[in-house]
């Protein structure tokens, strides 16, 4: 890119100048990128700043594939991702899957495990049941939410 | 002579290194995840080259994809910024054979530091104070070492990890059961029944010291507090460490240097320690060969720029600093503001960030890849940026954190923000020194 940004001291000198005088706000709009900076509380000198930035080239959603959410079949319930991540059958690379289909599970069974920042995030089935379909590929990424599996719930 | 500057990493430490690299007339390329390549970095980099896909495994801890990138985009050094592969010796010699400078340590002090019991006898060598104890294959070795050290002492798992079989215990007359119980938890845990006694520091705080070395000289930028942290993250940083007797202070920052000469080290490093906070004793736990996250404090306190400091050590300088020159002044305070729920036990808050208003002004520094309308993907870590702030001693840098954290406003998803607030305004906090267990008793 090679034009400079604006770096932090510049942004501290910006505001140190702004506080000593009766500006409220300032609001600098480029071809790249706006930047706003506003006194917050009171309008005394020595006051809060904030400083906020919008980028003209915003990055979108992860530019990586994510899993369809399917409508439920009726008769049947949905095993919802607790959060987004990637979704994983078994609890280690070459382990066996923790369900297939047609096990039986209850609320409390771990049928996979949704990794968010590092963390592994375990996913309990929610009803007790028959697994009837597992919606999700292995590894893939999922948004908070999206079903993973299908159980037809026990009368 | 560094030209063009590989950066193998990713969010606010990509972003850090390239403004200095830019200051210095270096031309800059960020390797970047397929989830990356419109990141700020990726944007405000001279260059950017594609590592891989998302997943970490397949991108920025790849030793092969990053090696080849930097070799395609014709770099002449890789900085490997901290965590990834920084610490890598196998990442560290690829870049070497690949005919470039690697900007970290010589492998061998990646090597001396590999692992915990490894750098506890490379401390010991170097004079250092470590925390009494040892390794005892039986239980009558365990009960010998904690003869040796005194109750209570902690049990550890030599092959564990992330307080798995860890026990404490307060009375010789509980050690037989104990020591049973830790040896089988170890052995069905790691498949290695082997344990460790350590004293068990009932206070304890995390006091680092920075260092820098060229191979000959070395030298300390003062110490750093972290004792507020969560699951042993970090959440709070401050320069200098508050409420330590000069002796403790001298005492850490002269055993720091001493291991620094020791490794012959070249580059910048940070050396921790584990101190009493009831007795002022301190104990070397292990050293970062790299850069760390909470670097600003210490460079808010000593005006040196630890970025630029690396890049001139690596590309073959002597040090062009003396420890006389170095005169701290005033106080420095970081905190980390994470998507995580800290309402929630800490978890994980990946999304679009629909308002990204940061504190600013004189005394404040952000550092963070993220502004409004980003989006924060589930496949790295949480840190979203980091909140820096120094005045002329202390009382006024807590009052400035606080009056800067009223200002942060961050909207879309749930940040560590609240938690840092309440810490802020926290008593013990605000009197300084506390220990690492200062969360459990968080009003």
């Amino acid at each position: 890119m090679n034009e400079p940004f604006l770096t932090p001291e510049d942004i501290a000198d910006i505001v140190a100048i702004l506080d000593g005088s009766d500006y409220r706000e300032l609001d600098v709009a480029t071809a790249r990128f706006r930047l706003t900076l506003r006194r917050e509380g009171g309008g005394e000198a020595g006051g809060r700043w904030s400083q906020e930035w919008q980028w003209a080239a915003a990055n979108g959603p992860a530019a990586v594939a994510v899993a369809v959410v399917q409508d439920t079949p009726a008769g049947l319930v949905a095993v919802a991702a607790p959060l987004p991540g990637a979704f994983y059958r078994a609890p280690a690379p070459g382990a066996a899957p923790f369900v297939e289909i047609g096990a039986r599970v209850d609320g409390d069974t771990v049928v996979g495990i949704v990794e968010t920042m590092k963390l592994m995030n375990p996913v309990h089935a929610g009803h007790a049941g028959e697994v009837v379909a597992i919606v999700a590929d292995n590894g893939a990424m999922v948004e908070g939410g999206a079903t993973l599996m299908h159980i037809r719930p026990h009368a | 002579m560094i030209r063009r500057l590989f950066i193998a990493n990713r969010g606010e430490i990509a972003l850090r290194i390239a403004r200095t690299a830019q200051r210095l007339g270096m031309t800059t390329i960020v390797g970047a995840s397929q989830a990356d390549v419109t990141s700020l970095p990726a944007q405000f980099a001279d260059e950017v080259a594609l590592i891989g896909p998302a997943p970490s495994a397949q991108s920025y801890l790849n030793v092969e994809a990053v090696i080849a990138a930097a070799v395609a985009a014709r770099a002449d050094a890789i900085h490997p910024g901290y965590g990834f592969l920084s610490e890598n010796a196998r990442f560290a010699e690829a870049t070497i054979e690949a005919g470039m400078i690697f900007v970290g340590p010589d492998v061998t002090s990646l090597n001396a530091m590999g692992d915990k019991l490894m750098a506890r006898s490379v401390g010991l060598a170097a004079g250092l104070p470590v925390v009494p104890g040892g390794e005892a294959a039986t239980p009558e070795q365990a009960m010998a070492r904690a003869r040796e050290t005194g109750f209570p002492v902690l049990l550890k798992a030599v092959a564990g990890g992330g307080g798995k079989g860890m026990k404490r215990v307060d009375r010789a007359d509980d050690m037989p059961a104990m020591i049973a119980m830790a040896m089988s938890e170890a052995q069905a845990a790691f498949g290695d029944p082997r344990i460790y006694v350590e004293r068990f520091i009932a206070r304890g705080r995390h006091v680092e010291v920075q260092v820098l070395g060229d191979g000959h000289d070395a030298l300390h930028l003062g110490t750093r507090d972290c004792s507020i942290q969560r699951r042993f993250q970090k959440l709070v940083e401050e320069a200098p460490a508050p409420q330590l007797a000069d002796a403790t202070r001298n005492g850490l920052e002269q055993a720091a240097v001493a291991l620094t000469r020791h490794l012959a080290y070249r580059g910048a490093g940070t050396v921790e320690f584990l101190v009493d906070a009831q007795t002022g004793d301190f104990f070397f736990l292990e050293m970062n060969a790299r850069i760390q996250v909470e670097h600003p404090v210490t460079e808010a306190i000593t005006g040196v720029d630890l970025i630029e400091q690396q890049l001139l050590v690596a590309a073959g300088s002597r040090l062009g600093l003396t420890q006389d020159a170095i005169r701290p002044s005033g106080h420095a305070i970081e905190v980390r503001i994470n998507a995580e729920d800290p309402a929630a036990d800490f978890r994980p808050s990946p999304g679009r960030v629909t308002r990204a208003r940061w504190p600013a002004g004189p005394g404040i520094r952000i550092d963070s890849h993220i502004a409004t309308g980003w989006v924060i993907p589930p496949t790295y870590d949480s840190l979203m940026g980091k909140l820096i702030v120094w005045a002329r001693d202390r009382p006024a840098a807590v009052a400035l954190l606080a009056s800067a954290l009223a200002t942060l406003s961050i909207e879309g998803v749930p940040t560590t923000a609240p938690l840092h607030r309440r810490i802020a305004a926290d008593p013990r906090f605000v009197a300084g020194g506390v220990d690492t267990r200062f969360l459990e008793g968080l009003a």
